[in-house]
C-alpha cells in the first residue's frame, strides 16, 4: 500500500471523514447484499435441515405413514432415546466410533508428519513424489474402497495370494469380513479385530495426505534461521526436530487433528463400502444409515445423528476451551 | 572436556549417516504405497476375470495379456449387454459441472464481501459457514431424505445439484476469500478514486485477477461433487438411469458383475479427477493451506 501511495491523490483534510463514514456504510451494505445468498444457502440447506433432525428425534416417525404425517406437529417422546440407551448396538457402535477417530486420527497425522519431513527438502521429482502423495486423498472413495475390497480379497486378493504362497499362511484371511482373528507373535497368541484394524489402517492410507499438505505447507512457511543456529550450535537432526521444528508445527497439527477427529467421527463412506458395517466395524454413521434405510425408523436414526452432533459439540468446546478460542481456519 | 564434544560430534554422525538412507528409502516407499493400489486397479481393470481367480499373486504382467474388453462392457449401454456407464459418466459430469457452476456463482460474490468489506456479522457468517462441517453429513441426510420423500423428489439430479452446493459453498467461500485477500487492496483503491462502483470493481479487477484461483477452486468443487457417494446413495439409488459414476461401482458389485469389469468402472470413475487434481494442483493445496500456515 505504502508503494503506491504517491499515485493516490491525497484527499483534503476535511473531506475524507465525511467520505469515509458514507464509504464504509456503503460497504457494510453492499457486503450484505453480496454475502446474503450464501448465507441463504446455508440457512435453507444446513441449519433448518438441523433443527428439524433434532425435532424428528423426538417423533416416532418411520418412512412408512410419512405421506400422512404431519411432520411438526404430532406426540414428542422421549422413547428414541431411551431405546438408545439401553441398546447394546449403540452402545457397541459408540464405542467402535471412539476407537477409529482415535487411532484413525493419530496414524494419518503420524505418517503425514513423517511424509512431510521426507520430502521438505528439495530433491529431484519431488513436486512429481508431492503430487502422487496426494493421490489417495484426491481419489473417489468409491474407487479404491474396490481396490482395497478387491486386494485383500480371499479369492482373488494380491494380498492373499502373496501371503499363502510367500509368506506361509495356513489359510486365507477374510480382512474384510473376520471379527477376530489370531495373530502369534513370540509364541503369544492375541486376539486382533481384524476387520476394525483393516479400516483403521485404510484411513491412514487415505488420510495421511491431508496431513502432509497442511503440515509441508507449514514447514516451507517457516523461517530457517533458527534451525541454521541450531545446527551450527552442533545439534543433532532429531534435537533439531524436536526442539525447533516440532514446536513450530505443534499449531498446525492441532489444528489438523481437531479436523481429522470430525471427519473420521462423522465418516460413513469408508466403513459402508469397506465392511458394510460388518464384522465388528458398526459405526454411528452407518447405524444411522441402516435405521433410516432398512429400518425406516426416522425417528431413532435422528437420534443416533443428535448424539454424534452433540459428541462432537462437546469436544469442540473443550477442545477451544483449551487451546483458546481464537479462529484458526 | 573434550570427552563431550567428541561423544555428541559421533552421534551427530550417526543421524546424518542414517538419514542420507532412510530418507531415499522413506520416500521410495511411501511412494509405492500411495501408488500400487492404482497400479492395481489399471492392472486388474485390462485382465480377464479367470485369470485373475488362477493366478491372484501375479501383478506383473506382459503386454500382450492386456485387453480392453472390460471397458467396452462397461460402458456399453444395459441394452446392448453392458453395464451402461456411459450414460453414468454423463449423470456424473451433469451433477458436478451444475454443482460448480452454482456453487461459483453464489461464493465468488460472499467470498469478495467476507475478503474485502467490512459488514455487520462478517466474524458470525464464517463461524456461521464453519459449523456447515461439524454436523455429520448422515445427520443432514435424515431430514433432506425425508422432505424429499415428501415432495416425490427422490431419484432428481437437480435436487442433488442444491444439496451438492451446500455442501461445497463453505470450503469454496473459504478457499476464494483466501485468495481475495492476496490481491492487492491497493489495485481496487486506485479504481475507486477513479469512479468505478463497487460491481464494476470486482467485475474488471478483482475477478480478472483471482481468475486462475476461481477456476482452481471451480475444479476442486467438480472433484468433492465428482466422488460424493453418500447422498447420491439416499437419493438416487432407485432410480438406475440417474446413477452416478460411483453409484455404479458400488451398487453393481456381486456375482453377476465380475471384478475386472468393476475395476474398468473404477479407472473411467478415478481417471478424470486425477486430470482435474494434475492442472490445478499448485493453486488448488495453496488455497486449502494459506489459513493453516499462520496458524
Amino acid at each position: 500500500m505504502a508503494t503506491t501511495a504517491p499515485a493516490t491523490p491525497t484527499p483534503t483534510p476535511a473531506a475524507p471523514r465525511r467520505g469515509q463514514r458514507t464509504r464504509s456504510a456503503r460497504d457494510a451494505r453492499a457486503g450484505m447484499a453480496l454475502v446474503s445468498p450464501t448465507v441463504i444457502v446455508v440457512i435453507v440447506m444446513v441449519v433448518l435441515p438441523v433443527l428439524w433432525a433434532l425435532v424428528l428425534s423426538f417423533q416416532r416417525i418411520r418412512l412408512l405413514n410419512i405421506q400422512q404425517l404431519d411432520l411438526l406437529g404430532g406426540e414428542y417422546t422421549l422413547r428414541n432415546y431411551e431405546q438408545l440407551l439401553s441398546s447394546s448396538g449403540f452402545l457397541e457402535a459408540a464405542r467402535t466410533t471412539l476407537i477409529y477417530s482415535v487411532f484413525g486420527t493419530a496414524g494419518a497425522i503420524g505418517f503425514g508428519l513423517m511424509a512431510a519431513l521426507l520430502v521438505r527438502r528439495s530433491f529431484r521429482g519431488r513436486s512429481l513424489v508431492r503430487g502422487v502423495l496426494l493421490l489417495p486423498w484426491v481419489a473417489p472413495v468409491v474407487a479404491i474402497t474396490f481396490v482395497w475390497q478387491v486386494m485383500l480379497s480371499p479369492q482373488l486378493g494380491v494380498v492373499n495370494a502373496v501371503g499363502t504362497d510367500v509368506l506361509g499362511w495356513n489359510s486365507p484371511i477374510p480382512f474384510l469380513s473376520q471379527r477376530e482373528g489370531t495373530v502369534s507373535l513370540f509364541g503369544l497368541s492375541l486376539g486382533v479385530p481384524t476387520a476394525l484394524l483393516v479400516v483403521i489402517v485404510f484411513e491412514w492410507w487415505r488420510s495421511f495426505p491431508f496431513a502432509f499438505l497442511f503440515i509441508l505447507a507449514r514447514l516451507q512457511g517457516a523461517s530457517s534461521e533458527i534451525e541454521e543456529a541450531a545446527r551450527v550450535d552442533g545439534a543433532t537432526p532429531t534435537q533439531v526436530f524436536r526442539h525447533v521444528i516440532f514446536p513450530q508445527l505443534a499449531g498446525v497439527i492441532a489444528l489438523i487433528a481437531v479436523l481429522r477427529f470430525i471427519f473420521t467421527f462423522n465418516a460413513f463412506d469408508e466403513i459402508y463400502l469397506l465392511t458394510g458395517g460388518g464384522a465388528g466395524t458398526e459405526v454411528l454413521a452407518t447405524q444411522v444409515y441402516s435405521l433410516l434405510s432398512a429400518r425406516a425408523d426416522v425417528g431413532a436414526s435422528a437420534a443416533v445423528a443428535m448424539f454424534m452432533a452433540a459428541v462432537l459439540g462437546v469436544f469442540l468446546f473443550v477442545f477451544f476451551r483449551f487451546f483458546g478460542g481464537e479462529e484458526k481456519i | 572436556m573434550s570427552a563431550q564434544p567428541r561423544r555428541r560430534w559421533s552421534r551427530y554422525a550417526v543421524e546424518v549417516q542414517a538419514l542420507r538412507v532412510l530418507r531415499p528409502l522413506g520416500i521410495v516407499l511411501f511412494t509405492l504405497a500411495a501408488l500400487f493400489p492404482f497400479y492395481y486397479m489399471v492392472l486388474l481393470s485390462m485382465r480377464d476375470i479367470s485369470e485373475v481367480i488362477q493366478s491372484p499373486g501375479s501383478i506383473l504382467i506382459g503386454l500382450q495379456d492386456f485387453s480392453g474388453a472390460t471397458y467396452q462392457e462397461v460402458l456399453r449401454s444395459v441394452e446392448n449387454g453392458g453395464q451402461g456407464f456411459t450414460r453414468f459418466l454423463l449423470n456424473s459430469a451433469m451433477l458436478a459441472t451444475g454443482t460448480v457452476i452454482v456453487t461459483l456463482a453464489v461464493s465468488v460474490l460472499g467470498a469478495y464481501a467476507v475478503a474485502r468489506l467490512n459488514f455487520f456479522g462478517r466474524r458470525k457468517v464464517q463461524a456461521l459457514f464453519l459449523s456447515v462441517y461439524l454436523f455429520p453429513p448422515i445427520l443432514l441426510a435424515i431430514p433432506l431424505f425425508v422432505a424429499l420423500s415428501k415432495m416425490g423428489l427422490r431419484g432428481q439430479l437437480f435436487v442433488l445439484v442444491i444439496v451438492y452446493v451446500a455442501q461445497t459453498m463453505p470450503v469454496c467461500v473459504y478457499m476464494l476469500r483466501n485468495y481475495f485477500e492476496s490481491v492487492p487492496a491497493s489495485l481496487e483503491e486506485a479504481a475507486e478514486v477513479d469512479g468505478a462502483t463497487r460491481l464494476q470493481i470486482i467485475r474488471k479487477i478483482s475477478l480478472p485477477l483471482a481468475m486462475p484461483a476461481i477456476a482452481a477452486t471451480g475444479l476442486f468443487v467438480f472433484m468433492i461433487a465428482w466422488n460424493e457417494f453418500l447422498f447420491a446413495l439416499l437419493f438416487l439409488v432407485e432410480e438406475r438411469n440417474n446413477w452416478t459414476v460411483s453409484l455404479g461401482v458400488s451398487q453393481l458389485q456381486g456375482i453377476e458383475t465380475p471384478a475386472t469389469t468393476l475395476m474398468a468402472g473404477s479407472v473411467i470413475l478415478t481417471v478424470p479427477i486425477i486430470v482435474a487434481f494434475l492442472f490445478a494442483e499448485r493453486l488448488m493445496t495453496e488455497g486449502l493451506t494459506a489459513g493453516g500456515e499462520k496458524g
